[in-house]
This record gives structure tokens, C-alpha cells and sequence, in this order.
């Protein structure tokens, strides 16, 4: 059994509190305790249906206004896989918390009230699924049983999403005709709509293929932490130096050659550690401790890959980013911290090209400045390399955080477009 | 072409993340812990935590904050297991706060020491200056913890800002404080119950006799079983009586229920829990039941 990481993204009135509450219910995810609450609650506010969106919004301020602001995880299991949703707020206003639950999933789902068709807000949502790269994109077709279940209407509608998605980096996009109210196509076919061949909403989420979205092909290990044990009632150990970190790409294998960052000095693997014993491959997203055959001077922070592969040594960035703050905005002459795979460094924003209004992609080079959630492309440069490949091409060393240096505050998001030395 | 399928299994992507997060605060931080407590989910973050820096030693202590009313067994396999590890447990105790007048004793048939343990752990991390502290928490377990990150921010006194946290992305952590601000770490995030279980079947962990069925004497008190023993006071109205149970959570003994059970190993354990129909918490929880927000108030405070 493996895991998919999908987020959702809508509001209630697109029915996604639904939706998620059936996918959950049908998978025994909810319990009768958490069922009985949710109840209680509804009475007590006199809402007439038992509102499921008060399982997922956890927080007493969430409660209060009946609004989604944080991203909030949710768990089930099918006996094919184990699912984490990232059931993300789909109001503009929330642009920054989709960015985030939208950065570790396999697929998004979007769902689109069949009566209302392609809004500003669906197209915004598809827009930041594809610029976080999100392998797999699902359009929900919701609320079918409103429009008669009519094959014309969901044709539409798909035509239409299809036309915008082509401005897009969009992989994979499948369309489902859903109703999340009655159950059709959510986890079985629908007797309902006889001309939809399809699969259902679960059947599709259970065997849509991801294990080929990782980077298999470019081998990238961030040196994350050393390992010295240096324990004087084990003299067989005194001489153990072994790097460990996480894969981010590619696949390594003991006697494969690798090549150091920064040293550029290259060496052999001489074995690949772990607790239950050494291994004869490793992967994304494996924790592994890799031992080489020379001594090189190795520190968190570099990054081991192979000769005749290489990320870009770089230190002036071209990105887009996603900034996260209402306390200062973005700027040209901001100066953040920059964290990067396992590498933490300081960074100076020598310009900014654009601000990209997110509902209608449109450009606007005038801007100065970036506000909460807005997001823009900017040119970075940065006090020392970072190992870095394109974020269309590798999403773990693509990918980077800004900090504040006031507030130690996360304020920005980024996905390198381009480096260079 | 690939030759094989590179499918990972849903443990084996759940632990390789937590020995992650494990590393990056071994790795960022000056002063990390690891709370210690003898329940399921703190013994498998003990187990990642050894895989994570292996050959090595774990580079961090064990901290414990003892209420003084933890169940024996309990107790016993604390300390047989930090001794194993050659681990440096350090216990906090709640009583020490109670008679330096930190905090005071609640009393009447409900008292509790759990929100007690909120002072003594904060007192705790300030007087060893930890900067990153590890809890055994999962998202599933409660509706407040669904929305905490990973890494999670607290100010010099320890509290959390549910409506302030910081965005986390990818497997970036900001891992930035000012002194007297610390991080709680929660390396078991995406991990389910029924995961924890799976994993101590896989990995054979051992865990204390409670989690399995046993004879015990018990009475009922709002639908849950409390155990018979002195610290938990019982009315007249509160008949004993001696059922077959088992814990399927461990906390203090005044607010763990026990469920009625007849699961002696660990795979009835997973069959058990895979078809029941009550979060563990809901089951055996009197802490969580005061007020639907009880986990986020106590959790603003700076409870684990």
C-alpha cells in the first residue's frame, strides 16, 4: 500500500466539505464520536443539515465565522492506498495556505459547481496547481444532479476548462462528473449518467500512477546532517563518517560514482546505511546514510550527484514566488534568508519583473512590490551557491523558503525558473 | 525504462519523513529533547529516532513530565527502555511543582493533574533551555492538532497561536527562533493510529502490558472505566467491579479510560482498532470531553 498526497480546493458552496465527508464516511474514516459532535454542533446552530465542513475546520475561529482558513490534514485508508488530504481554503484571500498544501501533492482536485460553470475562482485554483507543479490534476464536475445529470452541460464545461488549461503546465487532467450530495461517481459509477465511461472519483484516486512523478533520473542528495559516532566501547565504529539526508532525485547504488558540491571532487559510494541494515538502492523520498570510498570534506548543506549530471551551481535565481505576509511586502532591495534544500543562506531580491494577477494570468510589469498572496517573478541573488535544478524538473531542489530576518517569520514561498553562477 | 515499479510503502514514506524532520532539528537546533512517555506513540518516535542517527547514539535526552499518577507498568517500561538506549532520561515531575507552588492541586472526585503538566513541561524546557522539544502528536488524533505544523512555533511563554503559524512547504522547515522561543516538533504528523500500530508490528517494538487485554478492576464514570487505585477518587455511587480491558491510549490515570477488550496480541490490537467505530480519544479521553475547543485552549497554553 502506498500513499497519495492530494489537496482539495473549493468552498462549501462548491460542495467540497461534501465531498470530503463522503470520500471520509465511505471509508469508515469518520468516527461516531467525531459524527455525534459534528451533530451536536449543527443543532446548536441550528443549521438543518448535519454540516460535515465542522470536522475538517478545527479551530474555534474557523467554527465561529464557518469558514476554512488553515490548511487542515484529514486521513483515510482503502485497502489500495493510505490518502492525506490537504483540504486547503479556496478564497483569494487564503491564496497562500492552497500554495502550501498544494506543495507536497500528488493531485488536486477542483471542483466546479455543474450550474455555475468555469468561475475566476477555478481558474485560479488550476493556475496555482500548475505552478506548484502538482502532477495530477482532477476537475470535479459538481452538483450534476442539479443540471439533470446532463451529458451537454458537463461537455461545456469540460470544453471550456479544457481551452483554459492549455495555457497551462497542466500533465494530467481528468474530468469526473460528480454529484458529492447523492454519491454519484464519488465511490461508485453512476446509474445516473449511463454516458460517462470513466472511472469514479475513488477509483481514479486509488490507481492514478504517481510513482513515476518523482525524479527518478537525476540522482540530487542534500546533505542533511553527518554521522560520527565516535563511541569509545565501539573501536569499529571510531572511523564511521556517514552523510545522511533524504533522496530529492534519481537513484543511487553502492560503487556508483558521485560527485561532491561545492568540492567538485568526485568518489564512489561505498555503501548505502540504515538501521535494518545496508541496501542495494536508494530513491525518493528514502532517508538514507551514504558512506563513500575517499575522504572528502563533507557538511550539511552540499549535495552529492553524479559527474555527468549535475544541478546548477547558483547564486543569482530567477523565480516565481508566492509571498505569505501582511507585515512587509516584497520588494527589489528586500534582503530574507533563503532555505533551500538543506542549505540556509541570505538572499537579496535585485528585482522584481511582474505581479501576476491570478485570476486572469495577466502581467502587470509595472508593480513594485508584492503583497500577501500575491505572487510575482523576482531575481534573487544569494550570498553563497545553492544546488539547484528548475522546478518543472525537480520539485524538492526547485523549490525554497523565505524567512524574515525581523520576525524569523515564513514569508515566501519560491520555484526557480532559472539559475545561474 | 525502469525495471521496476519504485513504489514506496506508506510506512516506509511515513518513517523516512520522520527521520527527516528527526535529522533537521538534530541538525539546526542547539538544545533538542524528545518527550518520553511510555505510550505507543512516543516509544515509535523512540524507534525512528534511533534509526535516524544510527550507528550513532540519539544526540538528544528524554524528557519525561511525571504526574505522579501514571499507570506502574508504564513507569517501569520508561525507564527499562531509556536504559537500553544508554539514553539520558530526565523526569520532570508535576508533584515538584505542586510543592514549590507552581501550580495548585485541583481537588474533588474529578481532579486531574493533565492540565498541571502544562507548567511543569514549560518550567522543564526553560530551566534546560531546550529550543526544540518532540511530541509523539498526531494530526488524526483531535481537530486542533489536524491544523498544527510540524514545526511548531512557541513564544517565550510557551504558547501556541493557532491563527499565526508558519506557512510549511515541501519539506522545508523554518527552524528560526529568538532565545526563550522554542519549536515543538511533531515527527509523527501524518501517521494515523491504525500507521503506529502497523509500524510496532513491523518494526516488533515492545510496548507496556496495558495496551493488551487484562483482568482489572475498574469502575464506570461518564462512559468511560477508570482504574481502581488511589489516586483517582471514587464516589459510593461508583461501584468496583473487575472486567477484562485494555488502554488504548496511556495518559494519567485519573483521566484514561480503559475499553473493554479481549486483543492479547498486537495483530488483535490491528484487527480491533481497523473495525471500530470511536476515535481513541473520544474512547478514553475525559480530558478532551470538557469543551469542544478543549485540546485547542489546553494546546494555546503550551500542553504537548
Amino acid at each position: 500500500m502506498d500513499i497519495l498526497r492530494f489537496a482539495t480546493a473549493g468552498s462549501v458552496d462548491d460542495g467540497k466539505s461534501t465531498l470530503i465527508g463522503r470520500l471520509l464516511f465511505d471509508s469508515k474514516a469518520i468516527f461516531e464520536d467525531q459524527l455525534e459532535a459534528v451533530e451536536r454542533t449543527s443543532r446548536d446552530r441550528g443549521t438543518e443539515y448535519t454540516d460535515l465542513s465542522l470536522l475538517t475546520d478545527g479551530l474555534r475561529a474557523e467554527r465561529e465565522q464557518g469558514i476554512t482558513i488553515d490548511v487542515a490534514y484529514r486521513y483515510f485508508a482503502t485497502p489500495r492506498r493510505k490518502f492525506i488530504i490537504a483540504d486547503t481554503p479556496g478564497h483569494i484571500q487564503y491564496t497562500r495556505n492552497m500554495v502550501t498544501g498544494a506543495s507536497t501533492a500528488d493531485l488536486a482536485i477542483i471542483l466546479i459547481d455543474a450550474r455555475k460553470g468555469v468561475l475566476e475562482q477555478s481558474r485560479r485554483h488550476a493556475f496555482l496547481t500548475s505552478l506548484l507543479r502538482v502532477p495530477h490534476l482532477v476537475l470535479a464536475v459538481n452538483k450534476m444532479d442539479l443540471v439533470d445529470y446532463s451529458e451537454e452541460r458537463f461537455e461545456e464545461i469540460r470544453e471550456e476548462f479544457t481551452s483554459f488549461a492549455s495555457k497551462l503546465n497542466v500533465t494530467d487532467l481528468t474530468f469526473i462528473p460528480i454529484s458529492a450530495l447523492h454519491g454519484d461517481n464519488v465511490v461508485s459509477r453512476s446509474e445516473n449518467m449511463p454516458w460517462y465511461q470513466g472511472s469514479s472519483l475513488l477509483h481514479h484516486l486509488e490507481n492514478v500512477h504517481i510513482a513515476s512523478d518523482r525524479n527518478l533520473v537525476d540522482v540530487r542528495f542534500p546533505v542533511q546532517y553527518v554521522i560520527r559516532p565516535q563511541r569509545a566501547t565501539d573501536p569499529a565504529l571510531h572511523d564511521y563518517r556517514g552523510y545522511a539526508g533524504q533522496v530529492a532525485g534519481g537513484i543511487l547504488k553502492p560503487g556508483d560514482e558521485v560527485l561532491h558540491l561545492p568540492s567538485g571532487l568526485t568518489t564512489r559510494i561505498a555503501a548505502i546505511d540504515t538501521y535494518d541494515g545496508p541496501i542495494e538502492e536508494a530513491f525518493p523520498p528514502m532517508s538514507v546514510t551514504l558512506r563513500l570510498e575517499d575522504d572528502i570534506d563533507i557538511s550539511r548543506g552540499d549535495m552529492i550527484c553524479r559527474p555527468h549530471n549535475q544541478p546548477h551551481v547558483a547564486q543569482e535565481l530567477e523565480a516565481m514566488v508566492c509571498w505569505m505576509t501582511d507585515a512587509v511586502r516584497l520588494a527589489p532591495r528586500s534582503k530574507l534568508v533563503i532555505k533551500h534544500t538543506t542549505r540556509t543562506a541570505r538572499a537579496l531580491v535585485r528585482d522584481l519583473h511582474y505581479r501576476l494577477d491570478v485570476n486572469t494570468l495577466h502581467r502587470d510589469e509595472s508593480a513594485t512590490s508584492l503583497g500577501l498572496n500575491e505572487i510575482g517573478r523576482i531575481s534573487l541573488r544569494v550570498t553563497q551557491p545553492l544546488f539547484v535544478d528548475e522546478y518543472a524538473r525537480n520539485r524538492l531542489t526547485g523549490g525554497f523558503i523565505l524567512i524574515d530576518e525581523a520576525t524569523n517569520g515564513t514569508v515566501g514561498a519560491g520555484m526557480v525558473v532559472e539559475a545561474r553562477a | 525504462m525502469l525495471q521496476r515499479d519504485y513504489t514506496t510503502s506508506q510506512l516506509d514514506v511515513l518513517e523516512a519523513e520522520a527521520v527527516h524532520i528527526m535529522r533537521e532539528v538534530a541538525a539546526e537546533f542547539e538544545r533538542p529533547c524528545l518527550l518520553f512517555s511510555g505510550g505507543k506513540d512516543s516509544i515509535v518516535m523512540l524507534r525512528v529516532a534511533e534509526k535516524a542517527f544510527w550507528p550513532a547514539p540519539i544526540p538528544f535526552p528524554l524528557m519525561h513530565v511525571d504526574t505522579g499518577h501514571n499507570f506502574p507498568e508504564v513507569i517501569e517500561f520508561r525507564d527499562r527502555r531509556a536504559a537500553e538506549l544508554g539514553a539520558r532520561l530526565i523526569v520532570a515531575s508535576v508533584q515538584d511543582s505542586i510543592d514549590a507552588g507552581r501550580v495548585v492541586e485541583e481537588t474533588g472526585r474529578r481532579a486531574s493533574r493533565n492540565r498541571l503538566q502544562t507548567t511543569t513541561l514549560l518550567d522543564a524546557i526553560e530551566d534546560h533551555g531546550f529550543d526544540a522539544v518532540f511530541g509523539g502528536a498526531r494530526r488524526d488524533e483531535e481537530k486542533a492538532r489536524a491544523k498544527e505544523r510540524v514545526f511548531s512555533f512557541r513564544d517565550e511563554f510557551g504558547q501556541w497561536d493557532p491563527k499565526n503559524q508558519r506557512p510549511e512547504l515541501w519539506n522545508l522547515y523554518n527552524s528560526r527562533i529568538r532565545r526563550g522561543e522554542h519549536i515543538r516538533v511533531f515527527p509523527l504528523s501524518n501517521w494515523t493510529e491504525l500507521d503506529v500500530w502497523d509500524y510496532i508490528r513491523r518494526e516488533g517494538i515492545e510496548i507496556p502490558s496495558i495496551y493488551f487485554a487484562h483482568k482489572r478492576k475498574v469502575f464506570e464514570r461518564d462512559g468511560m472505566l477508570l482504574p481502581d487505585c488511589d489516586v483517582v477518587p471514587r464516589g459510593e455511587d461508583e461501584p468496583l467491579f473487575e472486567a477484562v480491558v485494555r488502554y488504548r491510549t496511556v495518559g494519567d490515570m485519573t483521566c484514561t479510560g480503559a475499553v473493554y477488550s479481549t486483543a492479547a496480541t498486537v495483530e488483535e490490537i490491528i484487527e480491533e482498532i481497523a473495525a471500530t467505530r470511536i476515535t481513541e480519544r473520544g474512547a478514553t479521553r475525559a480530558d478532551d470531553r470538557s469543551s469542544e475547543a478543549a485540546m485547542e485552549d489546553r494546546k494555546r497554553e503550551g500542553y504537548f
